[in-house]
């Protein structure tokens, strides 16, 4: 049902855990629905130096978690701003269709967390928006 | 990791050697369809009738009183709609549970989709039917209660004696969901009041593909396989000659075996129990603790969901299964789970073992050794879990 990239996401999770006093945190999703994803920011002058994730859910909630985070780290925030869903479900070689809300999850994690470093900071970011209560998997 | 453990016997079975070899000569020598005139034929008909009355006898039925289906599932559809049918002119109110089998549910619903009216009674935390529940759903349209004998997720086994009893009172139909119970639990369609009872052959080491719907002689039920004047002109269609002598091959066969093996199983159980308590914090057991079936444990593991855990003990080669929404393609934890009133997080970490035939002591000793080492480390990761631990340092 998962493709290898996926397992191997979920064997051995990358950034997996908690940045102590993290520049921004983002925590998106419901025990309710199955998944919660919360991603740890730490960012120096613009640019992604570190992040770590914590992720309750299925094996592919796990996987995006992971991957995102590579995909963001020593990234700018515009950079990791403009990773979409797709391309952190490419990065796993494809999700099962039930499945794809969890890249979706990521995605608004990763927002969220940049939202919240916003917040912190008193700076805006064009195109930025507040994260949604709620992630709903019909998306 | 070589090791393979297979905990999930209540979702299928492998079929047993014996019963295989018993099946295997009415694949090609003994081929002939039953209804022709000629020797090869005539012989099949004869094993097709001592299969049925091996089947019978199990459960306490008349011969002529089993009729051979496609498997459990078949088995329910035919039983709630036949009746639902054939009785629309007495009522069209049904009762049930909440926790049934989807065999059972989306039959209901289907039905209620077409003028019936069906009562889904609740159940306790142990996932158990109140009688008194029962007592005041039924109706002057009452036409049938369909109780599942035992369940399949959280194995509590349900009071079908009494509930027989008020059946029988009332005069209304009984049917019930065995497919977990048989060749578990004793049963005697006579003592227990049972009308209609369905069985399956692949969860109790016999093929799959096949069933059985027990009914009751004086029961009325509409047919919905036309063709042929197979099974007392009830299910059309060639029989299914191994599968019906593999049926009743496995049946005998566990019936014969259910003492002696349902205590290993509950020795193994209770020594899961005792073994996940002692290494696991924030664990709860689901059903009934004693009133279960002999080989089946549901756990719900805290701060963990129970795909992610079902992939880490495939890691390790053991099979089992969950009642999460992302094992059943649903948004959904399993109904069962909701009936018994856990909240959605904690049905979402539920894992289901069923022990069987083939489990040892070694393969709970493997199984208690991998557990407790891949809920750490799903906990590790779990959000969840940190806020509670933060809370509970604070």
């Amino acid at each position: 049902m998962y493709t290898e990239k996926v397992m191997d996401h979920f064997r051995n999770p990358r950034n997996m855990g908690e940045i102590e006093e993290a520049s921004g945190v983002g925590t998106v999703g419901n025990a309710k629905c199955g998944d919660i994803m919360r991603i740890f920011l730490k960012i120096e002058n613009e640019v992604v130096e570190d992040v770590k994730f914590k992720t309750f859910g299925c094996g592919a909630a796990i996987a995006t978690s992971s991957i995102a985070t590579e995909m963001i780290k020593g990234k700018t925030i515009q950079q990791a701003l403009e990773i979409t869903n797709q391309a952190v479900a490419d990065a796993l070689d494809g999700l099962p269709k039930e499945k794809v809300h969890c890249s979706l999850l990521a995605e608004e994690a990763l927002h969220a967390a940049i939202w919240d470093y916003a917040q912190k900071n008193n700076i805006t970011i064009e195109g930025l928006e507040p994260p949604k209560k709620d992630i709903s998997h019909e998306e | 990791m070589d090791r393979k453990v297979y905990f999930d016997h209540a979702a299928t079975t492998p079929t047993n050697p014996k019963v295989l070899s018993e099946m295997l000569p009415y694949f090609t020598g003994n081929f002939g369809n039953p209804s022709s005139v000629y020797e090869i034929a005539r012989s099949n008909k004869k094993d097709i009738e001592m299969a049925r009355e091996k089947v019978s006898k199990v459960i306490g039925a008349q011969v002529n009183e089993i009729y051979f289906t496609a498997g459990g599932t078949e088995s329910d559809n035919w039983a709630i709609k036949g009746i639902a049918e054939a009785y629309k002119n007495k009522g069209n109110h049904i009762i049930t549970s909440a926790i049934e089998h989807h065999a059972i549910l989306h039959t209901c619903e289907y039905l209620e989709k077409n003028g019936c009216e069906v009562t889904y009674l609740p159940v306790d935390e142990d996932g158990k039917v109140s009688v008194k529940d029962l007592k005041e759903a039924i109706r002057p349209s009452t036409i049938l209660i369909s109780i599942m004998f035992a369940n399949n997720e959280v194995g509590t086994i349900q009071p079908i004696k009494e509930i027989g009893k008020i059946a029988k009172e009332n005069n209304i139909i009984f049917h019930t969901d065995a497919v977990q119970a048989v060749g578990h639990v004793s049963i005697n369609v006579e003592e227990m009041n049972i009308d209609m009872l369905s069985l399956s052959g692949h969860k109790i080491y016999g093929p799959k593909g096949i069933g059985a719907l027990y009914i009751r002689k004086g029961v009325k039920i509409r047919s919905y396989i036309h063709g042929g004047a197979q099974e007392r002109k009830r299910r059309g269609g060639t029989e299914n000659v191994p599968g019906i002598i593999g049926l009743s091959e496995a049946i005998e066969r566990i019936d014969a075996n259910m003492e002696v093996e349902g205590k290993k199983l509950i020795n193994l159980r209770e020594k899961l129990i005792e073994g996940v308590f002692e290494k696991i914090p924030y664990v709860k057991i689901n059903g009934h603790r004693e009133e279960r079936l002999p080989g089946n444990i549901n756990f719900s593991f805290s701060f963990i969901e129970g795909e992610s855990l079902l992939i880490s003990l495939d890691m390790y080669g053991i099979a089992a299964s969950s009642g999460s929404a992302c094992t059943s393609g649903s948004l959904d934890p399993s109904h069962v789970l909701l009936a018994i009133g856990l909240p959605h997080e904690i049905a979402h970490g539920s894992l289901r073992i069923s022990l069987g035939e083939s489990n040892t002591e070694e393969d709970v000793d493997y199984l208690l050794e991998v557990l407790p080492k891949v809920v750490s480390r799903l906990r590790d990761m779990s959000p969840l879990y940190e806020d509670f631990m933060k809370n509970k340092n604070n």
